[in-house]
Protein backbone atom coordinates (compact mmCIF):
# COMPACT_ATOMS: atom_id res chain seq x y z
CA UNK A 1 0.00 0.00 0.00
CA UNK A 2 1.16 3.82 -0.47
CA UNK A 3 2.25 5.13 2.76
CA UNK A 4 0.43 7.61 4.82
CA UNK A 5 2.90 9.74 5.57
CA UNK A 6 4.17 11.95 2.73
CA UNK A 7 8.09 12.07 3.92
CA UNK A 8 7.95 8.46 3.18
CA UNK A 9 6.51 8.34 -0.04
CA UNK A 10 9.46 11.24 -0.72
CA UNK A 11 11.72 8.82 0.04
CA UNK A 12 11.41 6.87 -2.61
CA UNK A 13 11.92 3.05 -1.26
CA UNK A 14 13.27 0.57 -3.60
CA UNK A 15 10.05 -1.85 -4.18
CA UNK A 16 11.74 -5.11 -3.95
CA UNK A 17 12.89 -6.65 -0.37
CA UNK A 18 16.51 -6.62 0.84
CA UNK A 19 18.06 -9.45 2.53
CA UNK A 20 21.43 -7.84 3.26
CA UNK A 21 23.01 -6.90 6.35
CA UNK A 22 23.02 -3.14 6.15
CA UNK A 23 25.42 -2.73 9.26
CA UNK A 24 29.12 -4.17 9.82
CA UNK A 25 30.65 -5.23 12.73
CA UNK A 26 31.22 -2.58 15.45
CA UNK A 27 29.83 -0.10 13.12
CA UNK A 28 27.87 1.25 16.59
CA UNK A 29 31.03 1.86 17.89
CA UNK A 30 31.59 1.21 21.63
CA UNK A 31 29.81 1.63 24.83
CA UNK A 32 30.04 4.08 27.25
CA UNK A 33 28.42 3.82 31.19
CA UNK A 34 26.88 6.38 32.04
CA UNK A 35 26.48 8.17 35.72
CA UNK A 36 23.69 10.91 36.65
CA UNK A 37 23.74 13.22 39.31
CA UNK A 38 20.65 14.83 39.72
CA UNK A 39 21.53 17.52 42.21
CA UNK A 40 24.46 18.95 43.34
CA UNK A 41 25.35 17.62 46.29
CA UNK A 42 24.11 14.04 45.94
CA UNK A 43 25.75 11.11 44.49
CA UNK A 44 26.25 10.50 40.62
CA UNK A 45 24.68 7.17 40.28
CA UNK A 46 24.73 4.19 37.20
CA UNK A 47 21.94 4.96 35.55
CA UNK A 48 23.04 2.91 32.10
CA UNK A 49 25.17 2.87 28.50
CA UNK A 50 25.45 4.97 25.48
CA UNK A 51 26.75 3.87 22.45
CA UNK A 52 29.41 6.61 20.82
CA UNK A 53 32.68 6.43 19.07
CA UNK A 54 34.27 9.20 21.74
CA UNK A 55 33.87 10.62 25.17
CA UNK A 56 31.73 14.29 23.88
CA UNK A 57 29.86 12.12 21.76
CA UNK A 58 28.85 9.89 24.53
CA UNK A 59 28.05 12.85 26.76
CA UNK A 60 26.03 13.91 24.11
CA UNK A 61 24.30 10.67 23.89
CA UNK A 62 23.70 10.68 27.13
CA UNK A 63 22.12 14.07 27.45
CA UNK A 64 19.64 12.85 25.11
CA UNK A 65 19.04 9.74 27.05
CA UNK A 66 19.66 10.07 30.29
CA UNK A 67 18.81 13.57 30.84
CA UNK A 68 16.01 14.23 28.51
CA UNK A 69 13.28 13.20 31.20
CA UNK A 70 14.74 13.78 34.42
CA UNK A 71 16.43 16.66 36.43
CA UNK A 72 20.22 16.56 35.81
CA UNK A 73 23.09 18.78 37.43
CA UNK A 74 25.67 16.33 35.96
CA UNK A 75 26.65 13.46 33.82
CA UNK A 76 29.54 11.50 33.65
CA UNK A 77 30.45 8.65 30.77
CA UNK A 78 33.25 6.14 31.39
CA UNK A 79 34.16 3.52 28.73
CA UNK A 80 32.85 -0.03 29.78
CA UNK A 81 35.65 -1.31 29.38
CA UNK A 82 37.62 1.09 32.03
CA UNK A 83 35.86 -0.24 34.84
CA UNK A 84 37.01 -2.63 37.17
CA UNK A 85 34.18 -4.61 38.99
CA UNK A 86 34.43 -7.42 41.78
CA UNK A 87 33.03 -10.52 40.65
CA UNK A 88 29.66 -11.80 41.72
CA UNK A 89 30.65 -15.67 42.75
CA UNK A 90 32.82 -13.75 45.37
CA UNK A 91 29.99 -11.79 46.69
CA UNK A 92 30.24 -13.61 50.08
CA UNK A 93 33.26 -11.44 50.87
CA UNK A 94 30.88 -8.90 51.70
CA UNK A 95 28.54 -10.66 54.11
CA UNK A 96 28.20 -9.36 57.78
CA UNK A 97 29.10 -12.58 59.65
CA UNK A 98 26.78 -12.29 63.16
CA UNK A 99 30.40 -12.36 64.68
CA UNK A 100 30.99 -9.18 63.36
CA UNK A 101 28.76 -7.00 65.04
CA UNK A 102 31.05 -4.82 67.29
CA UNK A 103 31.13 -3.32 64.07
CA UNK A 104 27.40 -1.85 64.36
CA UNK A 105 26.04 0.94 66.91
CA UNK A 106 23.11 -0.96 67.54
CA UNK A 107 25.28 -3.69 69.20
CA UNK A 108 26.64 -1.53 71.78
CA UNK A 109 24.26 -0.78 74.87
CA UNK A 110 25.65 1.05 78.21
CA UNK A 111 22.62 2.25 79.96
CA UNK A 112 21.55 -0.90 82.67
CA UNK A 113 25.40 -0.60 83.53
CA UNK A 114 25.20 2.85 84.02
CA UNK A 115 21.89 2.68 86.27
CA UNK A 116 23.35 -0.39 88.26
CA UNK A 117 26.37 2.10 89.67
CA UNK A 118 24.10 4.77 90.27
CA UNK A 119 22.02 2.60 92.21
CA UNK A 120 25.15 1.66 94.13
CA UNK A 121 27.16 4.78 94.83
CA UNK A 122 23.74 7.02 95.20
CA UNK A 123 23.97 9.13 91.91
CA UNK A 124 21.11 10.74 91.37
CA UNK A 125 20.04 10.21 87.73
CA UNK A 126 19.75 13.52 85.72
CA UNK A 127 16.58 12.82 84.09
CA UNK A 128 15.15 12.41 87.09
CA UNK A 129 15.96 15.61 88.60
CA UNK A 130 15.30 16.99 85.89
CA UNK A 131 11.67 16.00 85.96
CA UNK A 132 11.63 16.49 89.58
CA UNK A 133 12.47 20.28 89.39
CA UNK A 134 9.88 22.54 87.96
CA UNK B 1 -8.38 -21.47 17.69
CA UNK B 2 -8.04 -21.82 14.45
CA UNK B 3 -8.11 -25.33 13.05
CA UNK B 4 -4.66 -26.61 12.69
CA UNK B 5 -3.18 -23.96 13.82
CA UNK B 6 -0.36 -24.30 16.00
CA UNK B 7 0.92 -20.78 17.19
CA UNK B 8 3.70 -22.09 18.59
CA UNK B 9 4.90 -23.38 15.08
CA UNK B 10 3.74 -20.30 13.90
CA UNK B 11 6.24 -18.11 15.25
CA UNK B 12 3.73 -15.50 16.88
CA UNK B 13 5.82 -13.11 18.31
CA UNK B 14 4.36 -11.00 21.37
CA UNK B 15 5.45 -7.81 22.59
CA UNK B 16 7.73 -9.09 24.86
CA UNK B 17 6.69 -11.96 26.04
CA UNK B 18 8.52 -15.81 25.86
CA UNK B 19 7.47 -18.67 24.55
CA UNK B 20 9.28 -21.62 23.11
CA UNK B 21 8.93 -23.04 19.91
CA UNK B 22 8.27 -26.36 19.79
CA UNK B 23 10.32 -27.65 16.88
CA UNK B 24 10.81 -31.13 16.10
CA UNK B 25 14.18 -30.89 17.65
CA UNK B 26 13.00 -29.37 20.88
CA UNK B 27 9.93 -31.35 21.37
CA UNK B 28 10.37 -33.53 24.72
CA UNK B 29 13.52 -32.28 24.88
CA UNK B 30 14.61 -30.49 28.48
CA UNK B 31 15.59 -26.77 28.61
CA UNK B 32 18.33 -27.97 30.90
CA UNK B 33 19.77 -31.07 29.14
CA UNK B 34 23.60 -30.34 29.25
CA UNK B 35 23.72 -27.92 31.90
CA UNK B 36 25.87 -28.69 35.30
CA UNK B 37 22.84 -29.79 37.81
CA UNK B 38 25.13 -27.79 40.90
CA UNK B 39 25.04 -24.63 39.32
CA UNK B 40 21.78 -25.09 38.09
CA UNK B 41 20.22 -25.86 41.60
CA UNK B 42 22.07 -22.34 42.89
CA UNK B 43 20.84 -20.70 39.97
CA UNK B 44 16.83 -21.23 40.67
CA UNK B 45 17.47 -20.90 44.04
CA UNK B 46 18.42 -17.72 43.57
CA UNK B 47 15.64 -16.82 41.65
CA UNK B 48 13.17 -18.64 43.72
CA UNK B 49 14.65 -16.19 46.51
CA UNK B 50 13.08 -13.29 44.67
CA UNK B 51 17.15 -12.41 43.90
CA UNK B 52 17.97 -11.25 40.61
CA UNK B 53 20.34 -12.30 38.10
CA UNK B 54 23.05 -10.21 36.76
CA UNK B 55 25.05 -10.47 33.34
CA UNK B 56 28.53 -11.22 35.14
CA UNK B 57 26.95 -14.76 36.34
CA UNK B 58 26.09 -18.39 35.27
CA UNK B 59 23.15 -18.75 34.08
CA UNK B 60 21.46 -22.15 32.04
CA UNK B 61 22.22 -21.21 27.74
CA UNK B 62 18.52 -21.78 27.05
CA UNK B 63 17.99 -18.73 29.88
CA UNK B 64 20.36 -16.35 27.77
CA UNK B 65 18.73 -17.43 24.75
CA UNK B 66 14.85 -17.19 25.68
CA UNK B 67 16.41 -13.60 26.94
CA UNK B 68 17.86 -12.16 24.11
CA UNK B 69 15.11 -13.16 22.08
CA UNK B 70 12.75 -11.68 24.40
CA UNK B 71 14.14 -8.63 25.04
CA UNK B 72 15.52 -7.88 21.52
CA UNK B 73 11.94 -8.34 19.85
CA UNK B 74 10.88 -5.70 22.81
CA UNK B 75 13.72 -3.60 21.34
CA UNK B 76 12.63 -4.18 17.98
CA UNK B 77 8.72 -2.86 18.73
CA UNK B 78 9.70 0.11 20.41
CA UNK B 79 11.99 1.33 17.35
CA UNK B 80 9.35 0.37 14.30
CA UNK B 81 6.25 1.19 16.81
CA UNK B 82 7.17 4.82 16.68
CA UNK B 83 6.69 4.66 13.00
CA UNK B 84 3.03 4.22 12.78
CA UNK B 85 2.70 7.33 15.32
CA UNK B 86 5.51 9.25 13.88
CA UNK B 87 3.86 9.06 10.17
CA UNK B 88 1.34 12.21 11.98
CA UNK B 89 3.61 14.63 13.51
CA UNK B 90 3.51 17.22 10.85
CA UNK B 91 -0.06 17.00 11.21
CA UNK B 92 -0.46 17.24 14.71
CA UNK B 93 -3.57 19.45 15.08
CA UNK B 94 -1.87 21.67 17.15
CA UNK B 95 1.44 23.02 18.11
CA UNK B 96 1.27 21.50 21.74
CA UNK B 97 -0.23 17.55 20.69
CA UNK B 98 2.68 17.92 18.19
CA UNK B 99 5.60 19.09 20.48
CA UNK B 100 4.10 15.85 22.70
CA UNK B 101 3.62 13.83 20.20
CA UNK B 102 7.13 14.43 19.39
CA UNK B 103 7.62 13.67 22.82
CA UNK B 104 6.65 10.57 23.33
CA UNK B 105 7.92 9.21 19.60
CA UNK B 106 11.50 10.05 21.10
CA UNK B 107 10.49 8.33 24.53
CA UNK B 108 9.78 4.93 22.33
CA UNK B 109 13.00 5.61 20.71
CA UNK B 110 14.69 5.67 23.86
CA UNK B 111 13.11 2.84 25.04
CA UNK B 112 14.50 0.78 22.12
CA UNK B 113 17.90 2.14 23.08
CA UNK B 114 17.59 0.40 27.10
CA UNK B 115 16.33 -2.23 25.75
CA UNK B 116 19.29 -3.28 23.04
CA UNK B 117 21.57 -2.39 25.87
CA UNK B 118 20.13 -4.89 28.58
CA UNK B 119 20.21 -7.43 25.76
CA UNK B 120 23.81 -6.42 24.98
CA UNK B 121 24.73 -7.38 28.36
CA UNK B 122 23.96 -10.95 27.21
CA UNK B 123 26.58 -11.39 23.93
CA UNK B 124 24.62 -10.05 21.42
CA UNK B 125 26.12 -6.81 19.68
CA UNK B 126 23.34 -4.24 18.97
CA UNK B 127 24.30 -4.21 14.98
CA UNK B 128 23.60 -8.11 14.94
CA UNK B 129 20.57 -7.19 16.70
CA UNK B 130 19.41 -4.38 13.96
CA UNK B 131 20.70 -6.76 11.24
CA UNK B 132 17.87 -9.15 11.82
CA UNK B 133 15.71 -6.85 12.36
CA UNK B 134 15.70 -5.13 8.67
CA UNK B 135 16.41 -8.87 7.35
CA UNK B 136 13.38 -10.19 8.87
CA UNK B 137 14.54 -12.67 10.75
CA UNK B 138 13.27 -10.92 14.12
CA UNK B 139 10.16 -10.38 14.71
CA UNK B 140 8.70 -7.11 16.24
CA UNK B 141 5.26 -6.31 17.40
CA UNK B 142 2.27 -7.56 15.01
CA UNK B 143 0.25 -4.65 15.73
CA UNK B 144 2.63 -2.17 14.08
CA UNK B 145 2.06 -3.69 10.66
CA UNK B 146 -1.30 -1.25 10.58
CA UNK B 147 -1.07 2.03 9.22
CA UNK B 148 -2.37 4.98 11.13
CA UNK B 149 -5.04 6.57 8.96
CA UNK B 150 -6.21 9.43 10.48
CA UNK B 151 -4.96 11.18 13.65
CA UNK B 152 -7.35 9.42 15.40
CA UNK B 153 -5.70 6.22 15.13
CA UNK B 154 -2.70 7.63 17.03
CA UNK B 155 -4.95 9.18 19.82
CA UNK B 156 -6.18 4.89 19.95
CA UNK B 157 -2.56 3.51 19.49
CA UNK B 158 -1.36 5.64 21.99
CA UNK B 159 -3.82 5.27 24.48
CA UNK B 160 -5.01 1.40 24.48
CA UNK B 161 -1.57 -0.14 22.55
CA UNK B 162 0.33 1.52 25.44
CA UNK B 163 -1.85 0.35 27.72
CA UNK B 164 -1.70 -3.17 26.69
CA UNK B 165 2.16 -2.52 26.65
CA UNK B 166 2.47 -1.29 30.59
CA UNK B 167 0.41 -4.46 31.32
CA UNK B 168 3.45 -6.67 29.42
CA UNK B 169 5.93 -4.13 30.91
CA UNK B 170 4.74 -4.35 34.45
CA UNK B 171 4.74 -7.63 34.54
CA UNK B 172 7.68 -8.52 33.10
CA UNK B 173 9.71 -5.66 35.10
CA UNK B 174 9.50 -8.58 38.70
CA UNK B 175 11.16 -10.91 36.38
CA UNK B 176 14.65 -12.45 37.17
CA UNK B 177 17.16 -10.94 34.90
CA UNK B 178 18.60 -7.47 36.68
CA UNK B 179 19.55 -5.04 33.42
CA UNK B 180 15.84 -5.94 31.74
CA UNK B 181 14.55 -5.44 35.25
CA UNK B 182 16.18 -2.08 35.49
CA UNK B 183 15.36 -1.05 31.86
CA UNK B 184 11.71 -1.72 32.11
CA UNK B 185 11.06 0.44 35.54
CA UNK B 186 12.78 3.65 33.93
CA UNK B 187 10.42 2.71 30.73
CA UNK B 188 7.41 1.85 32.59
CA UNK B 189 7.75 5.87 34.12
CA UNK B 190 7.82 7.08 30.86
CA UNK B 191 4.56 5.23 29.88
CA UNK B 192 2.54 6.72 32.26
CA UNK B 193 2.76 10.48 29.97
CA UNK B 194 2.04 8.58 27.03
CA UNK B 195 -1.20 6.75 28.67
CA UNK B 196 -2.27 10.01 29.86
CA UNK B 197 -1.62 11.89 26.60
CA UNK B 198 -3.33 9.21 24.60
CA UNK B 199 -6.41 8.88 26.69
CA UNK B 200 -6.84 12.43 26.15
CA UNK B 201 -6.54 12.80 22.69
CA UNK B 202 -9.41 10.15 22.60
CA UNK B 203 -11.17 12.15 25.34
CA UNK B 204 -11.27 15.21 23.29
CA UNK B 205 -12.23 13.72 20.04
CA UNK B 206 -15.04 11.20 22.07
CA UNK B 207 -16.67 14.58 23.66
CA UNK B 208 -15.92 17.06 20.31
CA UNK B 209 -18.34 17.77 17.11
CA UNK B 210 -20.28 14.36 15.38
CA UNK B 211 -17.23 14.50 13.09
CA UNK B 212 -14.90 13.88 15.45
CA UNK B 213 -16.56 11.31 17.72
CA UNK B 214 -17.06 9.08 14.19
CA UNK B 215 -13.62 9.69 13.24
CA UNK B 216 -12.42 8.18 17.16
CA UNK B 217 -15.14 5.51 16.91
CA UNK B 218 -13.48 4.51 13.19
CA UNK B 219 -10.05 4.26 14.60
CA UNK B 220 -11.36 2.38 17.58
CA UNK B 221 -12.97 -0.38 14.97
CA UNK B 222 -9.88 -0.53 12.78
CA UNK B 223 -7.99 -0.97 15.92
CA UNK B 224 -10.19 -3.53 17.88
CA UNK B 225 -8.84 -6.69 15.56
CA UNK B 226 -5.07 -6.14 15.95
CA UNK B 227 -5.49 -4.68 19.84
CA UNK B 228 -6.69 -8.36 21.01
CA UNK B 229 -3.83 -10.27 18.33
CA UNK B 230 -1.57 -7.86 20.80
CA UNK B 231 -0.93 -10.02 23.88
CA UNK B 232 -0.92 -13.89 21.46
CA UNK B 233 -2.83 -16.39 21.44
CA UNK B 234 -3.32 -18.90 24.27
CA UNK B 235 -0.51 -20.16 25.24
CA UNK B 236 0.02 -23.92 25.38
CA UNK B 237 0.75 -24.69 28.52
CA UNK B 238 3.60 -27.44 28.17
CA UNK B 239 6.81 -28.27 30.44
CA UNK B 240 9.07 -25.12 28.63
CA UNK B 241 6.56 -22.95 29.53
CA UNK B 242 6.50 -23.81 33.14
CA UNK B 243 10.42 -24.02 33.29
CA UNK B 244 10.49 -20.35 31.80
CA UNK B 245 7.80 -19.24 34.35
CA UNK B 246 9.85 -20.84 37.61
CA UNK B 247 12.93 -18.79 35.74
CA UNK B 248 11.07 -15.32 35.98
CA UNK B 249 11.57 -14.99 31.93
CA UNK B 250 7.48 -15.38 31.41
CA UNK B 251 5.90 -13.63 34.28
CA UNK B 252 1.94 -14.27 32.67
CA UNK B 253 0.19 -16.13 30.46
CA UNK B 254 -0.80 -14.07 27.10
CA UNK B 255 -4.97 -15.13 28.59
CA UNK B 256 -4.31 -13.52 32.16
CA UNK B 257 -2.65 -10.13 30.09
CA UNK B 258 -5.56 -10.10 27.64
CA UNK B 259 -8.17 -10.24 30.47
CA UNK B 260 -6.45 -7.85 32.59
CA UNK B 261 -6.40 -5.54 29.59
CA UNK B 262 -10.15 -5.87 29.26
CA UNK B 263 -10.76 -5.28 32.51
CA UNK B 264 -8.79 -1.88 32.47
CA UNK B 265 -9.79 -0.33 29.67
CA UNK B 266 -13.44 -1.45 28.46
CA UNK B 267 -14.92 0.51 31.40
CA UNK B 268 -13.38 3.38 30.03
CA UNK B 269 -13.52 2.83 26.09
CA UNK B 270 -17.93 2.29 27.04
CA UNK B 271 -17.49 5.67 29.37
CA UNK B 272 -17.06 7.45 26.77
CA UNK B 273 -20.34 6.04 24.87
CA UNK B 274 -17.61 4.61 22.62
CA UNK B 275 -19.04 1.11 21.00
CA UNK B 276 -16.67 -1.89 20.74
CA UNK B 277 -17.22 -3.72 17.40
CA UNK B 278 -17.35 -7.32 19.18
CA UNK B 279 -21.50 -7.92 19.61
CA UNK B 280 -20.39 -11.04 22.26
CA UNK B 281 -17.81 -8.83 24.42
CA UNK B 282 -18.97 -9.01 27.55
CA UNK B 283 -18.00 -10.24 31.77
CA UNK B 284 -19.12 -13.09 32.95
CA UNK B 285 -19.85 -12.16 36.50
CA UNK B 286 -19.86 -15.83 37.46
CA UNK B 287 -16.16 -16.58 36.50
CA UNK B 288 -15.28 -12.68 36.59
CA UNK B 289 -13.80 -13.67 33.37
CA UNK B 290 -14.28 -11.58 30.03
CA UNK B 291 -15.88 -13.37 27.26
CA UNK B 292 -15.16 -12.34 23.30
CA UNK B 293 -14.83 -13.43 19.93
CA UNK B 294 -11.65 -15.05 19.33
CA UNK B 295 -9.84 -12.53 17.09
CA UNK B 296 -8.57 -14.00 13.06
CA UNK B 297 -5.59 -16.05 14.61
CA UNK B 298 -5.06 -16.75 10.57
CA UNK B 299 -5.02 -13.25 9.64
CA UNK B 300 -2.71 -12.60 12.61
CA UNK B 301 -0.33 -15.56 11.57
CA UNK B 302 -0.10 -13.98 7.47
CA UNK B 303 0.54 -10.89 8.82
CA UNK B 304 3.60 -11.93 11.72
CA UNK B 305 4.86 -13.91 8.22
CA UNK B 306 5.27 -10.51 6.58
CA UNK B 307 1.88 -10.10 4.60
CA UNK B 308 0.75 -7.31 6.29
CA UNK B 309 -0.13 -3.78 4.92
CA UNK B 310 2.90 -2.63 6.26
CA UNK B 311 5.50 -4.49 7.19
CA UNK B 312 7.07 -3.84 3.86
CA UNK B 313 7.67 0.05 4.54
CA UNK B 314 8.09 -0.29 8.04
CA UNK B 315 11.39 -2.10 7.41
CA UNK B 316 12.17 -0.90 4.46
CA UNK B 317 12.27 2.85 6.29
CA UNK B 318 14.54 1.48 8.40
CA UNK B 319 16.86 0.17 6.56
CA UNK B 320 16.80 3.40 4.59
CA UNK B 321 17.65 5.24 7.68
CA UNK B 322 20.48 2.79 8.67
CA UNK B 323 22.12 3.26 4.98
CA UNK B 324 22.23 7.18 4.85
CA UNK B 325 24.02 7.39 8.45
CA UNK B 326 26.49 4.77 7.89
CA UNK B 327 28.98 7.29 6.32
CA UNK B 328 28.64 9.51 9.45
CA UNK B 329 29.05 6.40 11.73
CA UNK B 330 31.99 4.73 9.59
CA UNK B 331 33.87 8.18 9.57
CA UNK B 332 33.99 8.45 13.09
CA UNK B 333 34.78 4.40 13.60
CA UNK B 334 38.63 4.39 15.76
CA UNK B 335 40.96 1.69 14.32
CA UNK B 336 41.97 -0.43 16.62
CA UNK B 337 38.78 0.09 18.94
CA UNK B 338 38.22 -3.23 20.75
CA UNK B 339 34.38 -4.02 21.52
CA UNK B 340 33.68 -5.20 25.46
CA UNK B 341 30.08 -6.19 26.61
CA UNK B 342 28.40 -3.28 28.73
CA UNK B 343 28.84 -4.20 32.38
CA UNK B 344 24.64 -3.41 33.15
FE1 LIG C 1 7.61 2.28 24.89
FE1 LIG D 1 4.81 4.17 24.99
Amino acid sequence: MKSYDPRINRLNLPKEENKEKALTPQENWATFEVFHQKKRGEQHVHVGIVHAPDPDIALLFAKEQFGRRRVTANLWVVKSSEIHASDYDDQDIFSTTPEKTYREASDYYVMDRIRKYQQAHGIEDRKELKRKKP
Amino acid sequence: MVPGFDPHNGRPEMYGNAYIETTPKTAGKSLTENEDPVKLAEFEARIAHGEKIEPQDWMPAEYRKQLIRMIEQHAHSEIIGALPEGTWITRAPGFRRKLALMAKVQDEVGHAQLLYSAAETLGKPREDMINDLISGKSKYSNVFNYPAETWADTAIIAWLIDAGAIINQVANSKGSYGPYCRALERICTEESFHLKYGHDNVVYLATGTQVQREMVQDALNRWWPPIMHFFGPSDKISVHTETLMKWKVKMASNDDMRQKFLDEYVPKIWDLGLTIPDPDLKKNEETGKWEYTEPDWEEFKRVINGDGPCNKERLAVRRKAEEKGAWVRRALIHDNEQYSIPLA
